[in-house]
């Protein structure tokens, strides 16, 4: 029997690889890439929610647009995002995070 | 949902995420990704939200990856073979992430909402045409009848229903990154000769 808990544990656990990606990895691109998983992540759970949260017996379609605007926010974000990779790699010649240390006292 | 189908996605999901952590080579990590976001969509397929499934995979699998793998072939970034791996931020990552997991198993556990399953949660569909209130379109009411479920179209009316402003917002931002985008890869004209 699958219940809302296995969703949400599989949505925690894509969630925490994110996370610990965004914290060990050093190139800058795959943090990029671990951060748009733990998007998702989150998305998991909100869909869990919206299934198991029956209106009038539907599902309740507020969580299913606020995914909807979730991945359109993060779609902007990742062109704006790889924009700045972009000229940072321009002015460093690299992708290594520890190459950005300009604001660094 | 078979439970063994669900298992299955869940580790096509969790092992090529893993695969996106580990990975040495930005190609290979970033086609493990859209492999990853293909099984998060099969498991929103699996909850019913046929909609959401298939924007994930045509917005992340489709049009977000190609950015990345654009960009990675754009800037030629080698694979990262020579360099030593420092060990502190590895330990820190794993640990906060085992600690993380831990804490959601053990609040999950506890939880009353969490044992909701399609069993004992099963969708009325025949049962909600009549009590669709200012939804009751005949498109929608009529597919509800039949016991399909009207995915698209259920959340087409509450998006242009209760937030037809959140809308215009979103294409806004959509433009304001547009230009941002345009901004921010233009190349400075050098004023040295």
């Amino acid at each position: 029997m699958i219940t809302l808990g296995h969703y949400l544990v599989v949505s925690g656990m894509l969630f925490a690889l994110g996370l610990a990606g965004v914290i060990a990895r050093r190139n800058i691109l795959i943090v990029y890439m671990c951060l748009e998983m733990m998007l998702s992540a989150a998305n998991l759970a909100l869909v869990g929610f919206s299934r198991f949260h029956l209106v009038n017996g539907l599902p309740d379609y507020t969580a299913q647009s606020l995914v909807f605007f979730t991945i359109t926010v993060a779609a902007a974000e990742v062109a704006v995002g790889l924009a700045i990779i972009v000229a940072l790699f321009r002015t460093k010649q690299s992708v290594d995070v520890e190459s950005v240390t300009k604001l660094q006292g | 949902m078979p439970p063994l189908l669900f298992y299955l996605l869940a580790l096509i999901t969790l092992g090529f995420g893993f695969m996106v952590v580990t990975g040495r080579n930005p190609v290979s990590c970033a086609l493990s990704l859209a492999a990853c976001f293909v099984g998060l969509a099969s498991l929103f397929l699996s909850l019913d939200a046929y909609f959401i499934g298939v924007i994930q995979i045509l917005v992340y699998a489709g049009a977000v990856m190609v950015l990345f793998l654009f960009i990675i072939m754009l800037l030629d970034i080698k694979a990262e073979e020579g360099k030593k791996l420092s060990l502190a931020p590895i330990i820190s990552g794993v640990l906060i992430a085992v600690l993380l997991v831990l804490q959601i198993i053990t609040v999950v556990s506890r939880a009353d909402i969490a044992k909701k399953s399609s069993a004992n949660t099963p969708l009325a569909l025949t049962e909600a045409a009549g009590k669709m209130g200012r939804a009751a379109l005949p498109t929608i009411t009529n597919d509800l009848k039949e016991g399909t479920l009207p995915d698209a179209k259920l959340i087409g009316f509450t998006l242009f229903d209760q937030y037809g402003f959140h809308l215009q917002v979103v294409g806004l931002l959509l433009l304001v990154g547009t230009i941002g985008v345009v901004v921010l890869s233009k190349r400075e004209r050098s004023s040295a000769p």
